[in-house]
């Protein structure tokens, strides 16, 4: 198949996933922290599963890519500081990377138990 | 203005998929075009680019939403929703900074937040403009 087709089906599934999930862009942060770390994790495990070219284009570049999202926490982040919530805008940044990494590690290792 | 209109009328669901379709075909596209892209994460530059354009793109459509009010719900739902956040990642982000060694994933973690966080205070600055 096109890897832009694979790409874009695994997009469409990854932001109805995300918007299943009930991101609302500015409003639930706990929604875009749960579909970032979820998609890291998956992400985590598929980079070092044995999986195809088509696999890795549709589920990690499409799917993971577009189910967890850089520009709602970005928003979020600034929205928060500029609010006068500085302390808890650095909390959500910050928080929200090293979940993400240890979600990323997380999944390598459940990835590497399994295969 | 016929064709919002026609988006006025569809589904919500449709809106997020087409935009989610068209949001990781372009950020796939970003990530092949530029140097060292192609791989099966992406380049780490090529995410860099999308996830600071789509931050200061959602930046202008939220705060222009809050200055003025003049997007449809559709319109924000397709662009924002759909596009801008498939266009945008964190998890390729999060795999990249892992993989790279300890300087360069400090580099690349101040590099993504800083960009990003300045390229929404900039969306909206642009929104106050054309408001």
């Amino acid at each position: 198949m096109n890897p832009l087709l694979l790409v874009g089906l695994g997009g469409t599934a990854g932001a109805l996933g995300r918007h299943l999930v009930g991101t609302r862009l500015e409003r639930n942060r706990a929604d875009t922290l749960t579909v970032n770390v979820l998609g890291s994790v998956l992400l985590g495990a598929l980079v070092v599963a044995p999986v195809g070219e088509s696999v890795a284009l549709a589920v990690g570049t499409g799917f993971c890519g577009a189910f967890t999202t850089f520009s709602s926490f970005a928003f979020e982040t600034v929205r928060l500081a500029e609010l006068g919530h500085p302390r808890e805008a650095a909390l959500y940044a910050g928080g929200t990377l090293v979940v993400a990494l240890v979600g990323v590690a997380l999944g390598g290792v459940v990835a590497t138990a399994l295969v | 203005m016929t064709e919002s209109h026609a988006l006025s009328r569809a589904e919500p669901l449709l809106l997020v998929a087409l935009g989610g379709f068209v949001g990781a075909v372009a950020r796939h596209s970003v990530s092949i075009a530029v140097p060292g892209g192609g791989t099966v994460d992406g380049a780490v530059v090529g995410t860099l680019l999308v996830n600071v354009a789509g931050s200061f793109a959602l930046g202008v459509l939220l705060y222009e939403a809050h200055l003025a009010d003049v997007l449809s719900a559709e319109t924000r739902l397709v662009v924002g929703t759909g596009f801008l956040s498939s266009f945008t990642t964190y998890s390729t982000f999060a795999v990249q900074t892992s993989g790279l060694p300890p300087m360069l994933a400090v580099g690349n973690v101040a590099a993504n937040y800083a960009l990003a966080f300045l390229g929404v205070v900039l969306g909206r600055l642009v929104a106050r403009w054309v408001s």
